[in-house]
């Protein structure tokens, strides 16, 4: 005999469930806040698409320290990556006497996966903590509310010009990376592998088709946009000291990472089962 | 007690049954005003008594919970985000710490407004800059950034930047806060030069006595929210209300009080 006793006896319990509520209600709160932002954002982008000369300007501004100066370190660790992965699948491949599928291998991982993945988680490092740090100082220094007296508008000013930037430039990276990540498993294939260099791409070539690019660069436009609205909202949402500004850097880095890691699954699920990509 | 003086014209700015909360509270009780054309009033009033607040709600950056601010005619409370724009390009607000944007040059943050509002051209507008620069006393200033700036420097460029857009309102928060005396003098004066040179209404923040009597027309003293007296800066400095004497000669509360207005300077702004 089970003994009777009422589900919520303890209070608990109760209060279990009445945090996970609270929880659930600010998770709520918070996704909303990043979609009004990026509703407001796009609002103000397609209705005066950066028309004026200085838009555009701040645009261009910003896609350079977002994308440009990004391209040392992203060729550098994606490198590295194809390497790895080169050396990873290697390692098991050697065994079954497939040591020439590790061209394929190392394109399918890198350009489907890997490649949009640490660019973007380079990107929120460099440019969505940078973000919320920038636009936290900003509402500290009061310099957001004379923004808004000067009639200009937070969103038109500073988000409008890096959402622009991020969703050309995170892609834009993204190829990038791919091709550097190649390059790292070109690396090994022809100094581990037996490849020939020209080899080595004809075999990458052949393992891939577009989609495995194109997916990868279509959620790196989502993680682009996602970004720049984390970053921007924990800016705005800064408390108003000097800690605000570093607690908000720092959940700008963690919720974008968490963010971009919870839509790769969701789109690779989606792919997976759309048989768009297997 | 008038609101206004007698026999002059509409008021360009006025303030009626004003009441704000934050979230639950109500930093202000209903406060009554008006400001004419050409008019220098000074709002006085210690730590916590909601003159900072006041402020915020005269240029709209918070929105009354009830009654009704009228700026150049025009309601806040009920304004599109077009007409406060339209009414934010008539003033100016120089913020206590001056607020520039740290990643533009001292030139950029006054050129700003000209940038965005106007359809003049780049050397016109370099011109203005420089006019206004030197208005403040900051000429050859233009391309430092405003990290470079010692404190007085920057309430001046801040100054240089809210005069950009010839604005017909002139707001000043605590204008010489955290300035030493000489300093502040210069900005008491420079108040008085802009008052001098132009037909503009300043309205200015402080809790400075005497950068208030000396700049004032009218001074309005403002404690705990709700207005304790309003008047020619003279008929104020000879008031006998006990409260006034009070802030005027410098007299600490006594201690029960004296709590209760340090919890109000800690939860002021929550």
């Amino acid at each position: 005999m089970f003994p009777t006793r009422p589900i919520l006896r303890s209070s608990a319990a109760i209060e279990l469930l009445g945090r996970i509520g609270a929880d659930a209600e600010r998770t709520l709160a918070y996704l909303g806040g990043l979609a009004t932002l990026i509703g407001k954002t796009s609002a103000a982008l397609f209705s005066s698409p950066l028309k004026r000369g200085r838009s555009l300007q701040r645009a261009v501004h910003q896609a350079t320290i977002v994308g440009v100066q990004a391209i040392p370190i992203v060729t550098l660790i994606t490198f590295f990556v194809g390497v790895i992965i080169a050396l990873q699948g290697a390692y098991g491949l050697q065994r079954l006497g497939a040591m020439h599928l590790v061209a394929g291998l190392v394109a399918i991982s890198i350009t489907r996966e890997l490649g949009p993945l640490v660019a973007a988680i380079v990107v929120i490092g460099r440019s969505g903590s940078a973000f919320a740090a920038e636009i936290g100082a900003m509402r500290v220094s009061e310099e957001l509310d004379a923004l808004k007296t000067m009639a200009l508008n937070p969103i038109d000013f500073l988000v409008a010009p890096k959402l622009a930037a991020m969703a050309i430039m995170l892609p834009c990276l993204t190829i990038w990376s791919d091709l550097m990540g190649v390059m790292g498993g070109a690396l090994f294939g022809v100094a581990g592998a037996g490849f020939t260099l020209g080899g080595y791409f004809i075999a990458t070539r052949e393992a891939l088709a577009l989609r495995d690019v194109t997916t990868g660069i279509a959620k790196s436009l989502v993680f682009g946009i996602v970004i720049t609205a984390v970053g921007c909202y924990e800016g705005f949402t800064t408390s108003a000291d000097a800690e605000g500004v570093g607690r908000s850097t720092t959940s700008a880095v963690v919720i974008s990472i968490l963010l971009v890691v919870l839509i790769d699954l969701m789109f690779t699920y989606l792919f997976y089962f759309a048989r768009l990509g297997v | 007690m008038s609101l206004a003086p007698a026999g002059r014209a509409t008021p360009i700015v006025s303030a009626r049954d004003l009441r704000v909360n934050y979230g639950d509270r109500e930093v202000l009780h209903g406060v009554d005003f008006d400001v004419t054309q050409g008019e220098t009033v000074v709002i006085l009033g210690g730590s916590g008594s909601g003159k900072s607040t006041l402020l915020r709600t005269l240029v709209g950056l918070e929105k009354p919970s009830s009654g009704e601010v009228r700026v150049k005619g025009a309601d806040l409370a009920n304004a599109t985000a077009r007409e406060l724009d339209a009414i934010r390009k008539r003033i100016g607000l120089s913020f206590q710490g001056g607020a520039l944007i740290g990643s533009m040059t001292v030139g950029e943050n006054i050129a700003l407004p000209l940038l965005e509002h106007s359809d003049l051209e780049p050397s016109t507008i370099e011109v203005m800059v420089r006019i206004k620069l030197e208005q403040v006393g900051l000429s050859g200033f233009e391309h430092f950034s405003p990290s470079q700036l010692s404190g007085g420097m920057k309430k001046r460029a801040a100054i240089a930047r809210a005069l950009a857009m010839d604005p017909e309102i002139l707001f000043f928060d605590e204008p010489s806060a955290g300035l030493d005396p000489i300093m502040a003098a210069g900005i008491d004066d420079l108040i008085l030069n802009l008052k001098k040179a132009y037909a503009m209404s300043i309205i200015v923040v402080t809790h400075e006595l005497a950068s208030a009597f000396l700049i004032a027309d009218r001074i309005i003293l403002i404690d705990r929210g709700a207005i304790l007296a309003i008047g020619p800066a003279k008929e104020i400095q000879q008031s006998a209300q006990p409260r006034v004497r009070q802030f005027l000669d410098r007299i600490a509360d006594s201690s029960a009080d004296d709590e209760v207005d340090h919890l109000r300077m800690y939860t002021e702004g929550i």
